[in-house]
């Protein structure tokens, strides 16, 4: 909402800057974005031609005498229009503009003391400037005087405060609304506004009806005026018009746009005589066609409020007039609509057709008394400035209840949600400066709220006021004093988190929207797609599944960037649809490429072991030790390499992924790990237990066998399990190998051993039975052979 | 004999003398004093004497053999420190060449200025809760005192499913979730951060960004009043955002709290004298803030007339990138690594 001080003015006294207002109502809730000046330009003055005579050197330039007053300036001039006697602006020597600063030199060999402007060359905006402001000098009515401030002639000398108003604050839309809030701030009161009109003939009831078919109308009113002159408004209503941001068209045009402005309420003009003698408020009909007044056939349904005649529509109800009822150049005589729609409904139709100054308004929602004094204030300005006739009564429907609310806050009540101990009086002072009506008891006010501030109905919104006209700034902060208590907090995803990075993969903060393209990949499992209703792009239309992709996403963002060492992790949600029912899991995403290890001989690149050893710290760490496998249940994802990858499992169920990327998506070495945390942590973990350790020291030794190349390591592990009983402590691989000494479908794996037995030092014979044990069972289950 | 025994002692000596390593002057100490060394068989010679000249020459005897095994620890000993000093020169490294390490692993700044939130919260006795991001209409929007059609809504446009399924497009939608579990009655100090969605996408906003979101529900009459809000809200700021910020309150409009604020810091950038940062108005916009609003209450099985409370919420990657000078939202999405690796160490106390 632009705010033209000038306009408002004209309803408050008050003498501060714009600058100090703009504080002053941003303190008090009401945000802006700019306050300035309308025109920024300095050293202008209104001066006549004098003489104009051709320049010796040029085909279109002007030597023009130009009186300002208190001489007579020498100014070279190439406007089309520059002629003896019209009055002009003139910028002096020194002149800031918006285009420069206007210095006195000589133009073609002939001196040059300023420069007089067109109406553009001040910065207007360029919708508000017609043709001739753009093309030739300002021509000045005969009124203004040589000597004085064109700006102020013009009536341009405004200020303006674009405000960013709350949505609750639609009486703010208006001049008096700004008023009133204005003086609750500097404790004045605002002015009346002049509703003054003679009324003519017969009443307008008698050949005009208003027939309301939907409750989405609750307020109609129509009056009627005649003989109207359509001409240019007076400068005091386009310069006001200008610096609120809207464009003058006409006078007629011009006043209800002023009216709307000033009140708050939009009004419509019909041309009467193609209107015909009804106004019908109805809900469009599906497919019903309307061509509005910007030349434009809109396709309308149910939820579309119209105005029409017995025949057809002819507007969208507080959106946009119809092109077939419009006021022309030629219209006599007018039908002035001042009405209330429903809120939603205007709100939904101008979402789909344009969002303009009116719409706005009826969205935030109107003051019926507004409704009836706009249609007045109307005909005041009609007679005043259109010579109109105005018809006697007016055609009203009207169901809204005007009564004032009434809201009762106690003192007390006051002060225990701000904090504070403000004195009743000063309560009390609040009320009366916003202007509002109250009668005070001895523990409690009772408020009349006015129908204007339809954001206040309960008592917290009254504390509300007592807060921002009082001052926040006033009242003073404190820490609460509570009942000692700890806080809780589930640290598990913290932890995750911390346990990655000291693995040193780097966090990633990834988009959960992805393409629905993309949501079925790196996983088999069965669900339905969450697709956007409505989305931004198409590459972002759909909740991703898996976090795969979005960190493979975030892989090739830096492989484009010749970034190949990548190892990342995020911890994220993945969202589905299954069995009808909606829901989001916790996932644990990493991708891992590149190298890990750096310096100087142990550059190696990421291979499946290292990602494997990844998985593995987390799930120790998470107290899964021992209860999981590595293995591939069912089907992999396609997207998976088949010999490169597995299923993670917890206790014979799946929890997640882990492998290459497919060599026919990336021709890179990959590997990613994802694993459902939700689905983990159902696997509940013991707590953290001290175990004895043996007193006795552990034997140490190292087998090999060799097996088949196919066989994995973890069956022979297994084996060697069995084999070992109770004193086999630990078994770790620790080399593989293969060649041709040993045979060529053949592999040698290499294994240390570690015995302990709790209760005694163990001898090498004992150990020796048992190693014999482990022989003779990988030999039964894996037909390996010790490798000698 | 007496003889004998000096020239042996005289011989062995530069030998010891001319040994060059531990093996040369080893065979010395068996040609010598060996079980068939010279010095033995001396000793083993001693049966001819005569009883007077025994104990003369024995004595002889072993001060030579004393003095040549001195002689030949001393030796030992040069040449022992000789193949340390070797054994360390040929082990020395150029301690200058790079160390061995895997890749540096770093937090997401967005995350660490949550869990920085999460754990100034905790210690103020606040419990850490979350919630769905797939929510209802009904806790996004009506349970919060924003009916259907309101005009509030419109801040908010948001990513719909279906009719009733969306994107979150506030943490508050946890407020109303932890209000109902309580049930009505038991006090509420809650804090919430994660992730939330709405249907923008330019320079300033990203359709994904974080909020982080406080309640504090008590006995009405108990520490849920603007000012205790103000004074908490103090704390939050300093801690985040520097010691000497000051805040301002703005009356403002959210549907769920009534008063409702918009809360400023004074500008840490140019100190509240105005720069491109702040404007030039001297104050940035970080947290949204009031006083429950008695419907979202009353919508959630809390009396307003017994109970109240305070509300606050903001956005974590403006508080990021204030923190760590991050001069670009989008870079907080993109994931570059060269971005993400810079923050591998801990945040200064």
């Amino acid at each position: 909402m632009k705010l033209s001080t000038n306009f408002v003015k004209d309803y408050i006294d008050i003498d501060v800057d714009v600058e100090t207002l703009a504080e002053d109502m941003t303190r008090v809730g009401n945000e802006y974005d700019s306050a300035e000046k309308l025109i920024n330009a300095t050293k202008l003055v209104i001066g006549q031609i004098k003489e104009c005579k051709d320049h010796p050197d040029s085909d279109h330039l002007h030597l023009c005498k130009v009186d300002i007053g208190k001489e007579v300036l020498d100014i070279v001039c190439g406007a089309p229009n520059a002629r003896v006697g019209i009055k002009v602006i003139v910028a002096q020597d020194g002149a800031e503009l918006p285009g420069g600063t206007i210095k006195k030199g000589k133009i073609r060999g002939e001196e040059s003391n300023g420069m007089m402007c067109s109406i553009a060359e001040l910065g207007l905006e360029s919708k508000f400037l017609t043709q001739v402001d753009k093309d030739g000098i300002a021509e000045l009515g005969e009124d203004a005087v040589i000597g004085e401030d064109p700006i102020k002639y013009l009536g341009l000398d405004d200020e303006v405060i674009d405000f960013e108003l709350t949505a609750n604050r639609g009486d703010l839309l208006s001049i008096l609304g700004m008023a009133q809030e204005i003086g609750a701030i500097y404790d004045k009161k605002p002015k009346e506004i002049e509703i003054k009109y003679t009324e003519e003939g017969e009443d307008v009831n008698n050949n005009f009806t208003v027939d309301v078919q939907t409750e989405n109308c609750s307020l109609f009113l129509a009056k009627k005026v005649l003989n109207v002159t359509i001409k240019e408004s007076p400068k005091f209503i386009k310069s006001r018009l200008i610096a609120s941001g809207i464009r003058p068209i006409n006078n007629v045009v011009d006043i209800s746009n002023y009216v709307m402005l000033e009140v708050g309420q939009p009004l419509h003009f019909y041309d009467a005589d193609r209107l015909g003698n009804k106004i019908v408020v109805r809900m469009a009909e599906k497919n019903e066609k309307l061509t509005t007044l910007d030349e434009t056939e809109r396709i309308l349904g149910i939820e579309d409020i119209v105005i029409a005649t017995d025949e057809k529509s002819i507007g969208l109800a507080g959106v946009m007039g119809g092109l077939d009822t419009e006021v022309e150049d030629t219209t006599k005589n007018i039908v002035i609509e001042s009405a209330i729609f429903d809120s939603v409904k205007v709100r939904k139709t101008s979402n789909k057709i344009l969002r303009s100054e009116a719409s706005n308004r009826f969205e935030k929602g109107l003051d019926p008394k507004r409704t009836y004094m706009a249609i007045e204030r109307a005909c005041t300005l009609l007679e005043k400035y259109a010579d109109a006739t105005i018809v006697t009564g007016k055609v009203v429907y009207d169901t809204t209840n005007n009564e004032d609310k009434k809201v009762e806050v106690s003192y007390q009540n006051v002060n225990d949600v701000l904090g504070t101990t403000i004195p009743k009086e000063e309560i009390l002072n609040v009320f009366r400066k916003l202007g509002f009506n109250y009668e005070a008891k001895k523990e409690s006010v009772v408020v009349s709220v006015p129908s204007r501030r339809l954001d206040i109905s309960i008592k917290e919104d009254l504390i509300e006021e007592v807060s921002r006209i009082y001052g926040v700034d006033n009242i003073e902060g404190k820490l609460p004093v509570v009942d000692m208590k700890q806080g809780s907090y589930d640290r598990t995803m913290r932890e995750i988190r911390n346990k990655m990075i000291s693995l040193g993969l780097n966090e990633t903060l990834s988009y959960i929207l992805i393409n629905d393209k993309e949501v079925k990949k790196f996983t088999t499992d069965k669900f339905e797609e969450l697709k956007l209703l409505d989305p931004i792009t198409e590459d972002r239309n759909t909740l991703r599944y898996s976090m795969i992709p979005s960190l493979y996403k975030i892989y090739e963002y830096n492989k484009a960037r010749n970034q190949n060492d990548v190892s990342i992790f995020e911890i994220g949600k993945g969202f589905y649809k299954k069995d009808n029912t909606y829901g989001e899991d916790n996932k644990l995403c990493c991708l891992m490429s590149g190298k890990y290890y750096l310096g100087l001989d142990n550059t190696k690149n990421v291979d499946f072991y290292i990602i494997k050893g990844v998985a593995e710290e987390v799930l120790n760490y998470l107290g899964y030790e021992g209860r999981y496998t590595f293995e591939v249940k069912g089907d992999l994802p396609e997207q998976m390499h088949p010999g490169q990858s597995a299923h993670i499992n917890v206790n014979g169920s799946i929890v997640g992924i882990i492998g290459k990327i497919h060599p026919s998506i990336e021709k890179e070495d990959v590997f990613v790990l994802e694993i459902n945390l939700d689905e983990l942590f159902k696997k509940k973990v013991g707590k953290m237990k001290y175990k004895e350790i043996s007193k006795f020291p552990g034997v140490k030794k190292d087998i090999a066998f060799i097996v088949d190349k196919t066989l994995s390591s973890r069956e022979i592990q297994k084996a060697i399990k069995t084999g070992g009983g109770s004193l086999l402590k630990e078994i770790e691989a620790f080399d593989v190998y293969t060649g041709i000494n040993i045979g060529i479908d053949k592999k040698s794996i290499a294994y240390s051993l570690n015995f302990e037995d709790s209760k005694k030092t163990l001898t090498d014979e004992e150990v020796n039975v048992v190693i014999d044990k482990i022989i003779e069972t990988v030999s039964k289950k894996c037909g390996g052979e010790l490798r000698k | 004999m007496q003889e004998q025994i000096s020239k042996i002692k005289e011989m062995t000596l530069q030998k010891i003398q001319e040994a060059k390593d531990s093996k040369l002057l080893n065979d010395v100490k068996v040609q010598i004093l060996g079980k068939k060394g010279e010095l033995t068989q001396v000793l083993r010679g001693m049966g001819a004497l005569s009883p007077e000249e025994r104990p003369k020459i024995g004595e002889l005897v072993n001060n030579v053999r004393n003095e040549i095994e001195s002689k030949i620890k001393e030796k030992e000993e040069e040449f022992k420190a000789k193949e340390l000093q070797q054994k360390l020169e040929k082990e020395t490294i150029d301690i200058t060449l790079p160390s061995t390490k895997i890749k540096r692993g770093s937090k997401h700044p967005v995350n660490r200025v949550i869990e920085e939130i999460e754990d100034l919260f905790v210690s103020m006795g606040y419990d850490v809760v979350s919630g769905p991001e797939l929510e209802t209409d009904e806790f996004c929007f009506e349970r919060l005192n924003l009916p259907k059609g309101h005009p509030a809504r419109d801040m908010q446009d948001s990513f719909y499913i279906t009719e009733e399924y969306l994107l979150r497009t506030q943490t508050s939608a946890v407020q109303a979730r932890t209000m109902l579990a309580k049930g009505g009655k038991e006090p509420i100090r809650m804090i919430c951060a994660g992730k939330t969605y709405r249907r923008e996408d330019d320079a300033t906003h990203s359709h994904q960004f974080g909020q982080v979101e406080g309640l504090v529900i008590d006995k009405k009459d108990k520490n849920v009043s603007l000012a205790d809000l103000k004074g908490t809200l103090e704390v939050f700021v300093k801690k985040l955002i520097g010691k000497n910020c000051e805040l301002r309150f703005r009356p403002s409009y959210f549907p769920f709290t009534e008063p409702s604020y918009e809360v400023d810091v004074s500008c840490f950038k140019c100190g509240g004298k105005g720069c491109n940062l702040c404007k030039q108005t001297g104050w940035i916009e970080v947290l949204g803030a009031g006083i429950v609003h008695p419907n979202v209450l009353k919508m959630n099985g809390y009396n307003p007339e017994e109970y109240g409370g305070f509300a606050f919420g903001t956005g974590l990657e403006r508080l990021a990138m204030f923190k760590y000078g991050i001069t670009d939202m989008r870079y907080l999405y993109t994931n570059d690594v060269r971005f993400l690796r810079q923050f591998d160490r801990k945040d200064e106390e």
